[in-house]
Parts: C-alpha cells; sequence; structure tokens
C-alpha cells in the first residue's frame, strides 16, 4: 500500500514536471523578446526578498541581463534545489548554505570556479580563511562566500560581573571557573549555560577548537573516540555533569529570551541572527547587560575556534549563461554592495574590506563576530556530514541525558558512523584502482 | 453467439478498459518495481550523479532497517496511531453518522457538509490552526483543561502527549469521509427491520446492536479496513506539525522513509522500509479479513 503512497508521488511529480515544462517555454519566449539573456537566481528566506533590490542596480550597469530572483523559504530550500538537481531544472545561480556545499559537489551539480576566480577581481585574501575553505571540495573552489555566520557567546556582563567575572575568560579551565562562580551565585534558581543537548552546533564549536578533525582518514572514518574530540566532549559532559548547563532541549525552555532576561542563565552560544533578537525581545533596562564574547579555547584565545556558516553563491554546471551569473556573483561581492546587503537584512559581509565601515566596527557586540571569524573552521566536506552530525546529537544526548557512559557511546558512535561512510570508503578505494591501473598501463 | 463475435466482444473489452490497465500499469506496477529493485541496491546521493557507482547489496538494507532502533521505535509508534486512532475514527464516523441520520436531525444536509468539511480542507490551512488550539498557553485546548481544573499540557512538546495529539487531529480531520460511506450503508438497511424490531419492544440501543450493526457490518468492514491502511501510512500530520519530534515521538515509518530517501538520499534504505511496511499493511488486513469471516461463520 506503502506503493500506493509513491504511485501519488510519481503522479504528482509528473504533474510538477509539465509545469516545469510550461514555465521554461514561457521563459524562453520572454527572453527571446527581450533579446538579451535572463538569469535564474535562487535565494532563500529574507536574503531572497532584500536581493531583488539589489539586482535593480545590476542590471542598470549590465543592459541586456536581466535576473529573474525567485524567492525560497529556507524550510523547502533544500528539498527545491535537489529536485531541481534530479529533474535538470537548476537555475543559472544560486545562494546555498556552507554545509550543503558537499551534497552538491557530490552530486555534481556546481560549476568549478577556480579558472574563473583566477581571471577576476576577487581574491581569497578578501575573504575569512575558515569560511573561504568551506567552498574548496577536495582543492577545488566552488562558491563565492556571500554572507558569513558563526557562533559565540551572548552573555550577562551583569551576571558575571555580580560574580566577580569582570571580563569574559578565554582559556577553557578559567571559563569553566567562571561558570561555577555564576552558578554559585545562582543557587537554585538559575544555571551558568544554556547548552541545550538536542543542538548539536555547541559540541562541534568545541570540538573543533580542541583541533579534533571529527573524521579521519580522508572523511572515511569516524574520529570520536580519538584524543581530541574526547577532551572536548568530556568538557562538554562536565558542563551538565556538574550543574552549569541544564540537560533541557530548546523546546523545554518555553521563551529563551525571558529565560534570560529572568537570568535564568547567563551565557548562551549562538549566531548572529540573535543579535536582533536580543535587542527586540529583552526589556530595555537589560540593553547594557548583555554582551557577546568570542569562543574560549583549551589553551587560551588563539584556539577558541568556532563553525565557519553562512551562505556561498555558486553557479549551477547546467547553466547557459554561465558568464551572466558570474558577473552577478562579482558585482554582490563588491565592499559597497556587501555593506548594502548588511544594511537592509543584518547579514554579516563575507568580504574583509567590509568590515572596516563604522557600521560594524562601531558595535562591540559585532566586533565579537568579526575576531571570531578569524578563527573558523569547516565541518567535514562529506555529504553525509549532516546525517553524521544528527548521529552524533543523539549518541551524547545518551551521555548528558541517559547517564550512559561515553566510553563506550563514542566507540558505538565511530562504529554507526564506519556504517554511514562505507559507501565513500568503497569509492575511494575504486578511485584508486583506476589510477594504478592507468599508471600501469 | 459465434466464436467471432465472442472475439470481437473480447477485444472490444480490452480497448475499454486498455487506458485504465496503462496508467496502473505506468504508475503503479512499474514504480513498486522500481521500489523492489531499488531496495536491493545502495542506491544514494552518489549514485544519483553517476548511477554506475550502485551496488546490489542483497538484503542488507533490510537487514540494516530491522536492527535500526529508529525503526522500531516508528514502528511503534505507528502501531499506536493504528491502534488508538483506527477505532476511535472508526467510532467517530459511526456516531456522527448515527446522528446525521437520525429522524431526530434537524438540517441533516447541512451537519453533512460540516462534519466532511475537514476531509477536503487543505491540511496545512489545518495545521496552522491545531498548531493554534494546541500553544501550551495560549492554546484553546489548554484552555478547556483549565476549566476542568486540569495543569496545562505542551502538546506538541511533550514527548508523551504529542502522538497522542495527531491522533485527535488525524481522527478529526477524516472521520467525515467515513462518515459519508456509513451513512449510504445506514440507508440500504430496510425500514421494515427496525419497525420489526420496534414492535417486538426493542429500544434504542436493542435496535442499533440487533439490527443496524448486524446489517452495517460488510460497510463497517470495508471502513475499517481502509482506514488503517490509511493510518498506516501517516505522514502528512507530523511533516507539518512536529517534522517526527520531539525525540521522534512522532516519527511514523512513512516520515522515516522519507527522511531516509529523501533527506539522506539513501533510496535503498527507504525502499526496504516502504517494503516492510507493505508487508505489515498486507499482513494487518488479512488478519482483519480472517477475523471477520470467522465471526460470520
Amino acid at each position: 500500500m506503502a506503493a500506493r503512497g509513491a504511485a501519488e508521488a510519481l503522479m504528482r511529480a509528473s504533474a510538477a514536471g509539465l509545469l516545469a515544462l510550461v514555465a521554461v517555454g514561457l521563459g524562453g519566449c520572454a527572453s527571446a523578446v527581450g533579446h538579451g539573456v535572463t538569469l535564474r537566481f535562487w535565494a532563500m528566506g529574507r536574503e531572497g526578498e532584500v536581493v531583488q533590490e539589489l539586482m535593480r542596480d545590476f542590471e542598470r550597469e549590465n543592459p541586456g541581463v536581466h535576473v529573474r530572483v525567485q524567492q525560497i523559504p529556507w524550510s523547502a530550500a533544500h528539498e527545491k534545489l535537489l529536485t531541481a538537481f534530479v529533474g535538470d531544472a537548476t537555475p543559472d545561480l544560486a545562494q546555498l548554505g556552507n554545509t550543503w556545499m558537499a551534497e552538491f559537489v557530490a552530486l555534481r551539480s556546481l560549476e568549478r570556479l577556480d579558472p574563473w576566480r583566477e581571471r577576476s577581481t576577487l581574491s581569497p585574501a578578501s575573504y575569512f580563511d575558515g569560511i573561504w575553505d568551506t567552498n574548496v571540495i577536495d582543492g577545488a573552489l566552488f562558491g563565492i562566500p556571500w554572507y558569513v555566520d558563526t557562533r559565540l557567546l551572548f552573555y550577562r556582563r551583569d551576571l558575571f560581573e555580580r560574580a566577580g567575572i569582570a571580563r569574559m575568560p578565554e582559556s577553557w579551565a578559567a571559563w569553566r571557573a567562571a561558570l561555577a562562580a555564576v552558578k554559585r551565585r545562582a543557587g537554585k534558581r538559575g544555571y551558568a549555560l544554556f547548552l541545550p543537548p538536542n543542538e548539536y552546533e555547541p559540541l562541534l564549536v568545541l570540538a573543533l577548537s580542541a583541533r579534533s578533525p571529527l573524521l579521519r582518514d580522508q572523511g572515511t572514518r569516524g574520529a570520536f573516540s580519538e584524543p581530541p574530540f574526547r577532551r572536548a566532549f568530556d568538557f562538554y559532559a562536565g558542563l551538565y555533569r556538574d550543574g552549569l548547563a541544564p540537560p533541557l532541549r530548546n523546546n523545554e525552555v518555553a521563551n529563551v529570551y525571558q529565560e534570560f532576561a529572568r537570568g535564568y542563565f547567563a551565557a548562551y552560544i549562538t549566531g548572529p541572527w540573535n543579535l536582533g533578537e536580543f535587542e527586540r525581545r529583552l526589556p530595555p533596562e537589560l540593553q547594557a547587560a548583555w554582551a557577546t564574547a568570542p569562543m574560549p579555547g583549551p589553551d587560551g584565545k588563539a584556539s577558541g575556534v568556532s563553525l565557519a556558516g553562512g551562505s556561498s553563491l555558486v553557479v549551477f554546471r547546467g547553466s547557459r549563461h554561465k558568464a551572466e551569473a558570474l558577473r552577478v556573483i562579482e558585482f554582490l561581492s563588491r565592499p559597497e554592495q556587501q555593506l548594502r546587503f548588511y544594511r537592509l537584512t543584518g547579514d554579516l559581509p563575507a568580504r574583509r574590506e567590509a568590515w572596516r565601515d563604522t557600521a560594524l566596527t562601531g558595535n562591540p557586540r559585532i566586533r565579537a563576530f568579526g575576531e571570531q571569524l578569524t578563527r573558523t573552521a569547516s565541518t567535514p566536506k562529506v555529504p553525509e556530514w549532516e546525517l553524521i552530525a544528527n548521529r552524533l546529537r543523539d549518541y551524547a544526548e545518551q551521555v548528558v541525558r541517559g547517564g550512559a557512559p561515553a566510553d563506550s557511546t563514542l566507540a558505538a558512535l565511530d562504529r554507526d558512523v564506519a556504517g554511514i561512510l562505507e559507501k565513500r570508503r568503497w569509492l575511494l578505494a575504486r578511485r584508486h584502482g583506476e589510477v594504478h591501473a592507468e599508471s600501469a598501463r | 453467439m459465434s466464436a467471432a463475435g465472442a472475439r470481437a466482444q473480447a477485444a472490444a473489452g480490452w480497448a475499454f478498459v486498455a487506458p485504465a490497465l496503462t496508467l496502473i500499469g505506468v504508475f503503479f506496477f512499474l514504480p513498486v518495481l522500481a521500489g523492489l529493485f531499488l531496495s536491493v541496491t545502495d542506491f544514494d546521493i552518489y549514485a544519483i550523479a553517476a548511477p554506475q557507482v550502485a551496488r546490489f547489496v542483497g538484503l542488507a538494507n533490510y537487514r540494516h532497517v530491522l536492527v535500526d532502533p529508529v525503526f522500531w521505535k516508528a514502528l511503534g509508534n505507528t502501531l499506536f496511531f493504528v491502534l488508538a486512532g483506527g477505532p476511535l475514527s472508526v467510532v467517530v464516523s459511526l456516531g456522527a453518522a448515527l446522528l446525521v441520520t437520525s429522524r431526530l436531525a434537524r438540517a441533516p444536509a447541512l451537519y453533512r457538509s460540516v462534519f466532511f468539511a475537514p476531509v477536503v480542507t487543505t491540511l496545512v490551512a489545518m495545521a496552522v490552526v491545531w498548531r493554534y488550539l494546541y500553544h501550551p498557553r495560549y492554546g484553546l485546548v489548554n484552555h478547556a483543561l483549565s476549566f476542568l481544573g486540569l495543569p496545562p499540557v505542551d502538546w506538541l512538546g511533550d514527548p508523551h502527549w504529542a502522538m497522542p495529539a495527531i491522533v485527535l487531529l488525524a481522527v478529526w480531520r477524516r472521520f467525515g469521509y467515513n462518515m459519508l460511506i456509513l451513512i449510504a450503508g445506514l440507508q440500504s438497511i430496510p425500514d421494515e427491520l427496525y419497525e420489526a424490531a420496534a414492535l417486538d419492544g426493542a429500544g434504542w440501543w436493542a435496535r442499533l446492536r440487533h439490527v443496524t450493526i448486524p446489517n452495517l457490518a460488510p460497510t463497517l468492514l470495508f471502513v475499517s479496513v481502509m482506514t488503517m491502511i490509511d493510518l498506516f501510512q501517516l505522514f502528512a500530520e507530523p511533516y507539518v506539525m512536529t517534522q517526527g519530534g520531539p525525540l521522534k515521538a512522532t516519527t511514523s515509518i512513512v516520515l522515516l522513509m522519507y527522511e531516509e530517501g529523501f533527506r539522506w538520499w539513501r533510496m535503498g534504505h527507504a525502499a526496504a522500509i516502504a517494503f516492510v511496511l507493505f508487508v505489515i499493511t498486507l499482513a494487518a488486513t488479512m488478519l482483519q479479513l480472517r477475523l471477520q469471516r470467522e465471526r460470520d461463520a
């Protein structure tokens, strides 16, 4: 009977295909009438709304090129891009979340950008290293960073000061001591840090800081039982064990902003989208009391590494107007367009030149992001990563909430991950085999 | 009739059913065969880009599915949904059908349409409204509970309550359809039977038990089999309301299949899950038919 569902899905898919055909037909007519080129540009959520405005200036500079921006809700973006690939209906260019890059490269749907980049005005030196690196897969460049995000500490300066901590410490040991001091003052009424165990990102931040590669052997096995990850994991689990962080998921805390205002917790590891939320949702009397700080590291400031997040701009291999699509990317990468985009959306610019503007340097909360962005690292660039990160979360939760021992749980996670990556090992071995066969001949 | 005539008639018959058969073949049997084939391969994201890297893996996908704790959790959730939602759905639709066909009912056509409305309404629109109803602080459901002096429930956030909340929505969404079928069944019961029963002194309950239910049995069987098959395929409600959370408490088998197939691109796994579900549904249907036949015999 499940087959009936499948049949329905297929029928729906063919209907959608028919619609797509009609749409393509119409699109073809439109471009023929304009004697120019019509680019299809997919962008997500708020970015998709704002970029339409930026594209008007682009069209003025490039007569004959029309950019049709299609705005896609974030929740449907991943699916839509993949169905577009399978249905051979990818746009010319699109915004792509950094963490999706490996998947679309595995599908061989993205155009390699190195040759063009070398001829263009863009240089990797204009970008944060960690962020640029997320766009480079097996040595080849597939995207240009558009805007960036990363995670760091949002904290109540007043609560830390009352506990005798004037500045956010930079090493894990001192940070832990500070959290313990805050917890002592809060007593039974609260905690020092909100660290929802159903979010895997904070654990990844700690693991990257401890220099864990997360996966080993060219991304074909997990490295979760190895000492660097173990160091981060013990620190992480210790925060719950010693009562510094509540083992509560984020849906078990009714309203994060309210609880932060109430002092139920004094710190939270989160990203730039919460800058605006905290300004809007915290009561006015607390507005001077909260601050942001880069992540402390196991061996001091320089080791406080966080996740390289954000979105890049990519060109699809199926595009017939790659040159024009690349011109759009070059346009959106100009520092002044990056700043304009920041003012319209609040998304932090990828170009480092834009970070010299007072709009960013004048705000200490954003300055902390600027500093953190110089210390970011990419998660493993394999298409299976999101599945592995979800598994990591489930296993870590067993330790934090279920009281399972760390040793056996992390070993089981490595076994599970080895199973997930079996295909990758086989593919790599096969590729090596082919290379050997070639050289033998 | 001559042999030639018979042959001509048979040909005409085939010509008439050919369009339907073609549709069933193309849109039903082909996908089923393709699914069966997928389920013995490791078709995944790499194979989408380059089909030659898909490997034949025999029954490995089935083995993997059967040792996956998430599959068993999803199976448990689905069974709970079928066992709680199935009978509830049939009872509610029977109740509604009896009320609407009752002689005392005013404006039965109006009620029929009202009860049927959820069946034809878009789920996404309903989900928006139900999310409001289930809201832990402002929801109407919790408001009603507080009138009864009961503490509020975090319907969609609490792993214990999320599935019952989904059951409620699903039953409400579907009972109108079964109601229509049961109304048709009720109307085919001859009035004389009721009159005879009334003459023999049967009250409302005795008439229901000895006249309505036995005469309605074939319809009830049809309704319960169809409902069960439908409920085994639970997908849209948790997909829209909870995405399978909290703590996978509302992950159904079809939702798991969707995630394996279209989120993680492990098509082989997804196809294996689909066939496991097919076998379970088939077994449950046969069991239900067998029970019915034994009772009839």
